[in-house]
């Protein structure tokens, strides 16, 4: 496919950027969020239609009208999460909507399940077909997925982050079937973040940010922190320079110990993070997509259960039960999903702030609603949320004072830590240098920072100190005088420091 | 932004002022004291449980029991009331507060899904109910004034007889309907003022809004959703209770098999009132609006039927019901709509 352009409401998605995958071939597709690759992909097996460009399959001209029709033409999609039915049994999903019959249109059972089996055989999966999907692995039913795309005669196999939720072992065996279907003249586009997996199986790359395909390379010409830079769109021989020097000075205040996390881990998400925050520290937490950054501060703020390790929150074990518990103890959390974790939208501005606060508002079962005003008032003059007063609903506010409304809301019970996930996406680059600057101040009035970002930039010129998380670990710690964008990374491509 | 804008609840409010008025011109007596103290009394009840229900739709729940909870209520209430009216009473009211905390502890503690929990309880309350009244209404004590809560009128011992000269004028007129205001609608009115101040003026109210919006953000800023969405499901089984014991008392007896469909009579003042179904956004006064309209289109059918002009059996009262809900249902979706799009 080439030059395909499109636009969600006049905000290209988009913009000319081109795919090209031959037969028997196992091709990378890479790039951040928002980079396009979903839309490229959803373009392709018939979802979305394309604006302008031309597509062409098997040498000839092509367009999905619908996902049914690409499957029918051999083209099938794979997704993160499975989208099969659980409660059917294996051999259904494989032939769902074109069940053997026998006469009279009644199924044939006998032929659907000696057929499943055989399918399956193929990738060396020997399981019970006649047992519901939902009684297996994520593995296997990834495996079920592949047969069931195979059994259509696909030519082109596209997986969407298949192994975003394996373990190792199972990660292994879905490479050894993506190397079975290459031997079977299939092509495969696969979409991972995991670089070590893309150097394994796949056969060349391309690279896509900001609706382009910025670069195609074969993956053994390209090495993995060159794949990096252009995935973030960095300059290799710019990166050298030294970030922090923007907060020179917002050092000196910082004090002792706030939070340390030792070897956490959570599920097959998270195997060995382990990060410390100081009083007054912006500490930056970087890593590709994948790398268990949010799943890490999750188990932080007790939002989700870690399944070993420890930590340690001003003082004191930090056993909590669940976010409330968090919260009381002195922390906030700013989800990275701000319209479903993070504002409630039918709310005013003024409640989305004090939501939390309201106990504390509460004078004999009453809502106070002269100190709710004064409060609300403060924050909204201190830290310039632009909306037509403390009543209108959050929705209506640009994407930037949203973001400022759930700040507040932490802001007014005076946290001792701030967990700020992506606190700048999606933002425009007014708003964002605002929240970037106002982050500063409350650190250097003492607050402790833990701050997510996929954008290097905004790490590596507001923290105090960086780790790099790659694959669930915690693989490298930058100081202050260390992190240039080079280092992160590096430290994100390789997993250790350069 | 900061402009006039129409509500959701605002059509509901209209269409009842349209009917009401509809209603006014067509047929005689019909805003008379005997009607409006009848229409208000029967409809009491279902103004009390579309309440409770207007609480657990908030959160996004559901409570299909209020019925036959009800009905167990109504029950025991009978049963308790040859003790005295506050034994009837309490008894009926704990029944109910009973069964919400039942409901309660299912959908909080086990995580059921509240559809699943309270049809569990519906069936439950309502074998409990047939149980305790043997399969046939209890009647209540007449001795104890314990049908004074469902049949009589709160301050019709403080009327004056000029009130009802026939030189009374409009103050007369005003004054005597409001001392003609049957105990069953003050109750539920006060019940509904303060559901409103709960609501509005709360940390709890504004929680309940809160998780219905959205139960991960509720969640992630410490807000104590299980306790919330307990409390409803309390509240709405309290509502039904105070609904048993009032239909006990006007009717004279323990009703072991009434309250079936009341469950969707809620329900459906509740969504008519401009609160959504998926939870976060809602109205008491709209439930209000919305119990008085469905009573008052009942009424009007029955004006109908008296007039003699045609004659609608209860089956065709229904589907006409249906047909006016599904109006004031799209009435409002419009509306909503076009409050978005602002």
């Amino acid at each position: 496919m080439t030059a395909i352009t499109k636009s969600f409401g006049g905000v290209p998605a988009l913009s000319e950027a081109s795919l090209e995958v031959m037969p028997a071939e196992i091709m990378a597709l890479v790039g951040q969020n928002g980079a396009g690759k979903s839309t490229m992909i959803k373009i392709i097996n018939g979802a979305y239609v394309h604006d302008s460009g031309t597509i062409a399959f098997n040498g000839a001209p092509w367009t999905a009208g619908s996902p049914q029709q690409a499957q029918r033409a051999g083209i099938s999609t794979i997704f993160q999460e499975i989208n099969l039915i659980g409660y059917r049994s294996v051999a259904e999903n494989i032939f769902l909507g074109r069940e053997p019959k026998r006469s009279f249109g009644l199924l044939d059972w006998t032929r659907m399940n000696t057929q499943a089996a055989a399918l399956l055989a193929r990738f060396d999966v020997n399981v019970d077909v006649r047992a519901p999907l939902d009684r297996f692995s994520t593995a296997i039913q990834q495996m079920v997925a592949i047969a069931r795309a195979v059994s259509f005669d696909a030519r082109l196999v596209i997986m969407d982050e298949p192994t975003s939720s394996l373990d190792e072992a199972e990660v292994s065996v879905l490479l050894r079937t993506i190397q079975q279907l290459k031997s079977e003249g299939v092509a495969v586009i696969f979409v991972s973040h995991k670089l070590d997996e893309l150097y394994k199986v796949c056969d060349r790359v391309t690279i896509m940010r900001d609706g382009r395909t910025v670069a195609v390379s074969a993956m053994k010409d390209i090495s993995k922190l060159q794949l990096v830079a252009s995935m973030l769109g960095r300059d290799l021989a710019e990166v050298k320079k030294k970030g922090a020097t923007a907060f020179e000075g917002g050092g000196s205040k910082i004090g002792g110990e706030l939070l340390t996390a030792e070897h956490v881990s959570i599920g097959h998400r998270v195997h060995d993070a382990s990060l410390d925050i100081r009083r007054g520290e912006i500490v930056g937490l970087a890593g590709l997509l994948g790398s268990g950054r949010t799943e890490t501060a999750r188990a932080i703020f007790a939002a989700d259960r870690k399944t070993s390790g420890s930590i340690r929150f001003d003082g004191q074990t930090a056993e909590y039960n669940g976010p409330a518990d968090a919260i009381a103890a002195g922390m906030g959390y700013c989800s990275e999903d701000r319209k479903t974790q993070g504002i409630v939208p039918g709310m005013s501005v003024a409640e989305n702030l004090t939501l939390a606060l309201m106990p504390a508002l509460t004078r004999s079962g009453m809502l106070d609603e002269a100190r709710q005003r004064e409060v609300v008032e403060r924050f909204i003059k201190e830290i310039g949320i632009k909306c037509s007063g403390p009543n209108q609903k959050i929705r209506e506010l640009s994407g930037g004072n949203q973001q400022k409304v759930l700040l507040a809301r932490w802001l007014c019970m005076n946290p001792k830590l701030l967990i700020l996930d992506e606190p700048t996406r999606g933002i425009d680059v007014g708003a964002k240098a605002e929240i970037q600057n106002l982050i500063r101040r409350l650190a250097n009035e003492g607050l402790g920072v833990l701050m997510i970002s996929s954008e290097l930039e905004e790490i590596v010129e507001g923290a105090n100190r960086v780790f790099v998380l790659r694959e669930g670990r915690t693989v490298a710690q930058l100081d202050h005088e260390n992190i240039t964008e080079g280092d992160v990374m590096h430290a994100m491509a390789h997993g250790h420091n350069g | 932004m900061g402009s006039f804008r129409i509500s959701p609840s605002m059509a509901v409010v209209a269409v009842l002022i349209i009917l009401t008025l509809l209603g006014a011109w067509r047929y005689d007596g019909f805003l008379g004291t005997y009607n409006v103290q009848t229409v208000l009394r029967y409809n009491s009840m279902f103004a009390l449980v579309a309440l409770g229900m207007c609480f657990v739709i908030m959160t996004g729940g559901i409570d299909l029991s209020v019925g036959s909870v009800a009905a167990l209520s109504s029950v025991v209430a009978a049963h308790l009331s040859h003790y005295g009216l506050f034994p009837g009473l309490m008894g009926g009211l704990c029944a109910g507060l009973l069964a919400g905390t039942l409901n309660a502890l299912i959908i909080t503690r086990l995580k059921i899904l509240p559809f699943i929990a309270t049809l569990a309880t519906m069936l439950a309350a309502s074998g409990t109910a047939l149980l305790l009244a043997n399969n046939q209404s209890v009647s209540v004590s007449y001795e104890t004034y314990f049908t004074n809560l469902g049949q009589g009128d709160l301050l019709s011992f403080m009327r004056p007889e000029w009130v009802d000269a026939d030189d009374a004028g409009i103050l007369g007129g005003v004054i005597g309907f409001i001392l003609s205001f049957p105990t069953p609608a003050f109750i539920a009115l006060a019940a509904y003022i303060a559901g409103a101040i709960v609501i509005n003026h709360t940390a709890f109210g504004r929680h309940v809004l809160a998780v219905g919006g959205g139960t991960e953000a509720s969640r992630l800023m410490g807000l104590p959703v299980d306790r919330t969405i307990f409390l409803v499901y309390v509240i709405s089984g309290g509502m039904a209770g105070m609904a048993g014991v009032i239909l006990a008392s006007q009717f004279g007896a323990g009703q072991p098999i009434e309250g079936i469909g009341w469950e969707l009579f809620a329900i459906a003042s509740v969504v008519v009132g401009g609160t959504l179904l998926t939870g976060g956004n809602g109205s008491i006064g709209g439930t209000l609006a919305g119990a008085l309209l469905l009573g008052i289109i009942f009424t009007i059918l029955n004006f109908e039927n008296g007039m003699g002009w045609i004659s609608l059996s209860a089956y065709w009262q229904s589907v006409v019901r249906g047909l006016f809900l599904f109006v004031v249902v799209v009435l409002q979706a419009k509306l909503s709509r076009s409050a978005q799009a602002a």
